[in-house]
């Protein structure tokens, strides 16, 4: 059924004007690129409009670089890779086209990371995103495909157990009270309002087949349907990342062998790890973080500098482009692509360790240059 | 459009249930004419340009409506969308445009001498009058579903035709990109500039893609003829004026549209139009005349009246607030215009403006004496 648009106008006449735009779709995109890319389309009928619209329609801000495009479905990758693959390379650290990425999910991998102290770090949390192989992503998929997701979701979901048994709560027939209480335990995910992700079509057709599944101990949590197909988080209060990693792991692992033994992989290659919608998130699409109280640190003239070397980004308490309160900072992982699951939360928990112990230097009135870290 | 489940192969081979959307808790016209009947016959359905049916409904999926407000839920992303999806929009346009049917005929009449009166609305009361309606370029598809390549097309002959209008249609263009910082003070000063969609019923139709490419403003340099291009349709006409001389303003209209059409047919590209429908817009709630011909006018008392609603019906007209539709009235003033787009002329409905508001400025002067206006109550119009 697949049909493209008319295309009796050329590609001149069709390239967009994102001269002065600043995200990394705009940066490599070109002319030549476009005329070659028009021609193409997914075996699910994605074109090269749809992957770069979000960019299109979002210019950017001089200091934040988004990434400007999205995958419609897993092949989005392969069939337009002259544009995907320099902006894998910009936003990644330089990840080549043949580079390997490595999965790692064992958390008895990980050393240490059960003696953050809790007197700064408050909470810690590990996420990640997954998509099901066979459906389209969110920016493309329809609704039957969208229903088929939740429904094998809430199947593998509702079969697990321990520590892992939980409930589905789908955001069109909560109740009142079940709302509440969602929202208080910071868990509710509400429609997208920001423009990146609406100019994609995401948010179509909500809140239909959207929901959020939690174990009974609120440690564990899937959304359905947001941004990807599953996003999935382990968290809880206090500076035990080991036990939060582990918990995530094992969970991952259960609910991939559920989607497995009904015939449903991850979407995943040797190449790009782990693929979903953004491809900001390729890889490990894990971020892994803590809120920690540093008042002194983050005062410091290298703060930044020390998160660099240590490969670690800050954001406020409220998440991706908040402000920090109170001197507390969330801080986790820059990198997602070319590292694996332990590498990164080793690199969160010698960080976050190293950050409270220089933090603790300055509420003294002691020096941290001694402390100073080596480029990661 | 580009984003979105248009072209997404693998949705035909879910059934009709698993793709149904759910509109149970839906109030607009696509929801209420909506069947998996007719999902069931028109899914796998596209335009020559590709427009499917879920591009059609995609807004009134998104957008449930209002308990009040009977939103459309549905737009048209070109010409042939109301033929091939008139199982949809038949209903709709028939809901919509008080039981007009698919084998009724409409008129057009931009004569503007066919008027009767009009030049003489009290001004101390009348503080401004307007006439809008919308224009789509045949052979380009419509805002919904069009690409940047179409829209600057239609941008680059709509430019061509507006500054080739002279004596009192001589004007300026305004890009939205290339917009200076005092050209942008001036056009919000003058209540002309239009900004990109914040409203989910138009941004969830794809309207608002690659804004600000190939948007702009073109206006005369009297400043009372206006003409949008690529906002929610290929063009939007404006004439207005201060005071109450609505005659003038629906005469400069008429004369405007007229040399702008002449215009595009010179390039083979004439006004989508046919006798069923009339003018085509992208939204159904336009089709006809497209035509809004409104006043701002004080009705401080009659407005408080008991029978101030059932006034406006009768007389065919609606009340907005002076912000335009969904915002409340200031001061007692009031925006009134026709309520009917589709099934009379646009000489017919100016006459009703004109007559109606006469009437009611009558019945304001009478409230304002204490006087009862009772006995000037009109008849179903």
């Amino acid at each position: 059924m697949a049909k493209l648009t008319l295309k009796w106008l050329s590609a001149e006449d069709e390239f967009p004007d994102v001269r002065k735009h600043n995200n990394h779709m705009a940066k490599v995109l070109n002319l030549e690129m476009y005329k070659k890319l028009r021609e193409r389309v997914t075996p699910n009928g994605f074109t090269i409009d749809g992957v770069i619209q979000t960019g299109v329609d979002n210019p950017g801000h001089p200091f934040i670089m988004t990434v400007g495009c999205v995958a419609g479905d897993e092949e989005t990758y392969e069939v337009f890779k002259e544009l995907l693959d320099p902006v894998i390379e910009a936003r990644h650290g330089g990840y080549k086209p043949q580079d390997k990425h490595k999965t790692d999910l064992k958390s008895e991998n990980l050393k240490g990371g059960d003696d953050l102290d809790p007197n700064y770090v408050l909470s810690s949390r590990v996420r990640t995103g997954r998509s099901i192989r066979g459906f389209c992503l969110p920016p493309h998929c329809s609704r039957g495909e969208r229903r088929a997701v939740e429904k094998l979701s809430v199947e593998a979901l509702d079969s697990l157990s321990g520590d892992l048994k939980g409930k589905y709560y789908a955001l069109k027939n909560m109740t009142e009270a079940e709302q509440q209480q969602l929202i208080d335990d910071h868990f509710l995910f509400d429609k997208p309002v920001s423009p990146l992700l609406l100019a994609s079509g995401m948010a179509r057709d909500w809140p239909d087949a959207r929901g959020i599944w939690h174990n009974n101990n609120k440690t564990f949590l899937v959304w359905v349907n947001e941004e990807d197909h599953l996003r999935v988080i382990s968290m809880q209060k206090g500076g035990n990342m080991r036990e939060v990693f582990s918990r995530f792991c094992t969970g991952l692992t259960k609910i991939e062998t559920l989607f497995k033994e009904r015939g449903h992989a991850f979407m995943w290659n040797e190449h790009l790890g782990y693929v979903l919608t953004c491809p900001s998130n390729l890889g490990t699409g894990l971020r892994a973080g803590v809120h920690v109280k540093l008042p002194n640190m983050s005062k410091h003239a290298k703060f930044e500098e020390v998160l660099k070397k240590l490969r670690l980004q800050k954001r406020g308490t409220g998440g991706v482009d908040t402000a920090a309160v109170g001197g507390v900072f969330d801080i986790s992982n820059a990198d997602r692509l070319g590292f694996s699951e332990v590498e990164l939360v080793q690199m969160v928990v010698d960080g976050v360790k190293l950050l409270v112990d220089m933090e603790k230097r300055l509420e003294k009135g002691q020096s941290i240059d001694d402390l100073m870290p080596a480029q990661k | 459009m580009p984003f979105g489940n248009t072209h997404n192969n693998f949705k035909l081979n879910y059934k009709v249930e698993e793709e149904f959307p759910d509109l149970s808790k839906h109030n607009n016209h696509m929801a209420k004419a909506l069947t998996k009947e007719i999902y069931a016959k028109l899914r796998d359905k596209q335009t020559p340009s590709g427009y499917t049916l879920d591009d059609v409904i995609q807004t009134g999926i998104d957008n449930p409506g209002h308990p009040f407000i009977m939103t459309v839920g549905c737009v048209a992303g070109d010409e042939e969308s109301y033929e091939v999806f008139k199982d949809l929009l038949d209903p709709v346009i028939s809901d919509r445009h008080g039981g007009y049917k698919p084998t009724d005929k409409h008129k057009t009449d931009l004569n503007f001498e066919n008027l009767k009166g009009g030049d003489d609305l009290d001004p101390n009361y009348v503080l401004s009058s307007r006439v809008r309606t919308g224009r789509s370029i045949k052979g380009y598809t419509l805002p919904p579903h069009n690409s940047r390549g179409e829209r600057r097309a239609i941008e680059k002959l709509a430019v061509e035709a507006l500054t080739s209008l002279d004596g009192e249609f001589k004007g300026k263009y305004y890009p939205l990109k290339s917009m200076t910082d005092a050209e942008q003070e001036q056009l919000i000063s003058d209540h002309f500039l239009f900004d990109k969609p914040v409203s989910p019923l138009l941004t969830c139709a794809g309207m608002a893609r690659d804004w600000p490419d190939a948007r702009g403003i073109w206006h005369n340099d009297s400043k009372t003829f206006l003409v949008w291009v690529n906002e929610e349709d290929h063009l939007r006409v404006i004439s207005m004026q201060k005071g109450g001389n609505m005659r003038e303003v629906f005469r400069r209209f008429c004369v405007g549209l007229q040399k702008i059409e002449e215009i595009f047919k010179k390039h083979n590209h004439g006004f989508m139009w046919n006798e069923h429908l009339g003018y085509i817009l992208t939204c159904p709630s336009n089709l006809g005349t497209g035509l809004r011909g409104g006043v701002h006018v004080k009705l401080p008392k009659l407005s408080t009246h008991a029978k101030f609603e059932e006034i406006l019906t009768r007389l065919r007209l609606q009340k907005r607030g002076t912000g335009g539709v969904d915002t409340a009235s200031v001061g007692g003033v009031f925006d009134i215009s026709n309520a009917d787009r589709l099934g009379s002329s646009e000489v017919e409905q100016v006459q009703l403006v004109v007559d109606g508001v006469k009437l009611m400025v009558e019945m304001e002067k009478k409230l304002e004496k204490g006087e009862a206006i009772d006995s000037m109550i009109p008849a179903q119009k």
